[in-house]
């Protein structure tokens, strides 16, 4: 009775994911810090799985942050939201794939509302018309990029050169996951796992080997916080509640942190480096932080490609120790080179964090 | 309130204070959301013209784990949005510290997507305002262009990829949207309310920018 009673509950948090065809749609943060992530999720669904991502040019920002800065009216966000469905329905796509966990929430807000309030969405169709002369639709299938890692976490596996263990010891890597306020706290049945227990990046996780380490402040936001990180005088509110997760999750010693939204993984790499350099403190291993890495990465790391081409020299927490646990080789001469060799210098040295 | 987040967020209160439980903003700011939920359902006008000028709403850093434990299903975080929108739109967001700050995310995040189709756009991401990004990034703010040809992205150029450049027609239809849902003349009204205090403290429009950016009396916190 009761295991039917679990089964009933996680029937609630299966999310259809459709295995082919989608409109892409880029994060501002991941493009901003995270480029080479996009360029990887592509690479890996085009030409690794042979999938049809179509991506254009003339889609934009779908507003997010402004609108969590309360920067813009929610009508203006929706509006911009609407123009984003009415390209993907313009080029000939129902299925959408967003690169952005703020966006997805947004997207999920949004079409609830418009669900729920049937004249607001006529309005905001009415203004797409007026603005772009587009013809308003919606999304059959919405669905984070996160999401179709993770349904393709098994042929991901298969074609690994890799596993998220340690080399030298045989055992599974300890893993922290973090997935995004945004990703179903707001709506759990929208996520993989829902919100309690979201299973998106644990499965992936699994399936390449890793051990997830379950601590008390799991579920804590990384702290960006919008306008808390936007404004330097409200900074500390973002640090604070980084501070909060790495005193957490510190006894567990992880040996990576994978995350799920944009953000996250800037905050929780560039505060363990404040941490370092102003108090002193690391969480990682002999004066190396705990490294963090987006999923794209992570799947990157797991197929073999090379880490400076996945653009791990852009972390402030060095990856090394995490590759060397991994076996994965590296070429410590090339790693902040350009393109084609070019020299273009190096970061001067943390103080601190090594 | 005729905003459609009191509609969704607000079904009947019962005040446990989960949502104070578990808020990020209550642990580091003198922060109540529970009080703010329990403000609006009673619809005192007097009380929530006070929350309108207050440094209260703006603690919250819309991150909306309280939907998810709230056991009436209420959103205390989209509560908060809709009273920072209607403290905007009454102009009552110029009595506090937290709300000016308004002036500058208005200006910083709009011009980046009215000029470029981003919220965040690396070159007008600064490391001398973001020494936290790190020295990582003030080496890349150095060599943006050979970074992100290095690492497979696409700043500034024609067709798709990161960071491309979006084609001006589809900047022209953000402004529209801009213009026709009001957010145009929010814009105009936060930029007046803040050079208007500008002028009152005799500063330029500059001094103020860093005023606001980098100023912050100690009451708000709860250490």
């Amino acid at each position: 009775m009761i295991y039917e009673g679990k089964q009933k509950i996680w029937a609630d948090y299966q999310k259809e994911i459709p295995e082919d065809h989608y409109f892409y749609v880029r994060s501002c943060i991941r493009q901003s810090f995270f480029p080479a992530s996009e360029v990887t999720f592509l690479d890996i669904t085009r030409n690794k799985l042979g999938k049809d991502i179509f991506e254009t040019e003339h889609h934009t920002t779908c507003g997010g942050i402004a609108y969590h800065s309360d920067a813009i009216p929610q009508e203006t966000a929706m509006t911009i939201i609407a123009r984003q469905f009415a390209l993907m329905k313009k080029y000939g796509y129902e299925n959408y794939v967003c690169s952005c966990i703020t966006s997805f929430g947004l997207y999920c807000e949004t079409m609830e509302t418009w669900r729920e309030y049937p004249e607001l969405q006529e309005k905001i169709a009415d203004n797409l018309w007026k603005s772009c002369h587009l013809e308003f639709a919606k999304p059959k299938f919405l669905v984070h990029a996160s999401d179709l890692i993770f349904k393709y976490r098994n042929q991901i596996a298969a074609k690994s050169k890799y596993k998220l263990v340690n080399v030298k010891t045989g055992e599974p890597l300890r893993v922290v996951e973090h997935i995004g306020c945004h990703y179903s706290k707001m709506f759990p049945s929208k996520g993989v796992g829902g919100a309690e227990y979201p299973y998106v990046l644990v499965g992936m996780v699994e399936a390449w080997g890793g051990q997830i380490i379950d601590y008390p402040e799991r579920r804590h936001c990384c702290g960006f916080g919008f306008r808390q990180y936007m404004i330097q005088s409200n900074r500390g509110y973002s640090l604070s509640n980084t501070h909060k997760k790495f005193e957490s999750m510190e006894p567990f010693k992880p040996d990576m942190i994978i995350t799920n939204c944009p953000g996250c993984p800037y905050f929780l790499d560039r505060w363990q480096y404040v941490i370092a350099e102003t108090e002193g403190k690391t969480y990682g291993e002999n004066g190396h932080g705990i490294p963090v890495f987006t999923y794209e990465e992570v799947a990157g790391l797991v197929m073999g490609y090379d880490p400076w081409d996945l653009g791990l020299q852009t972390h402030q927490v060095g990856v090394e120790p995490l590759l060397d646990k991994m076996g994965i080789p590296y070429d410590p001469a090339k790693k902040y080179l350009g393109k084609n060799g070019k020299n273009i210098g190096e970061p001067e040295k943390p103080h601190c964090l090594k | 309130m005729q905003d459609y987040r009191i509609k969704e967020g607000l079904n009947a209160c019962i005040n446990c204070g989960t949502c104070t439980a578990i808020c990020p903003a209550a642990e580091f700011y003198r922060y109540d959301p529970r009080r703010i939920v329990d403000i609006v359902q009673h619809q005192d006008d007097a009380q929530i013209e006070e929350l309108l000028k207050s440094d209260t709403i703006w603690y919250c850093g819309e991150c909306l784990s309280c939907v998810t434990r709230c056991p009436r299903k209420n959103a205390a975080g989209l509560i908060i949005m809709a009273l920072r929108s209607l403290s905007i739109q009454t102009g009552f967001f110029m009595e506090s510290e937290k709300g000016r700050q308004m002036y500058l995310l208005c200006k910083d995040l709009n011009s980046n997507i009215l000029n470029y189709g981003y919220c965040v756009y690396p070159r007008t991401f600064k490391y001398k305002e973001h020494q936290e990004a790190g020295v990582v990034w003030k080496w890349e703010e150095e060599h943006l262009d050979d970074i992100f040809e290095r690492l497979g992205g696409n700043l500034d150029g024609e067709g798709a990829g990161a960071m491309r450049k979006i084609p001006q027609k589809d900047l022209d239809e953000l402004k529209k949207i801009y213009d026709i849902t009001g957010a145009t003349q929010m814009l105009e009204n936060v930029r007046a309310a803040g050079l208007k205090k500008a002028e009152e403290l005799g500063l330029t429009e500059e001094e103020y920018a860093k005023k606001l950016y980098t100023e912050s009396s100690n009451k708000h916190f709860n250490h």
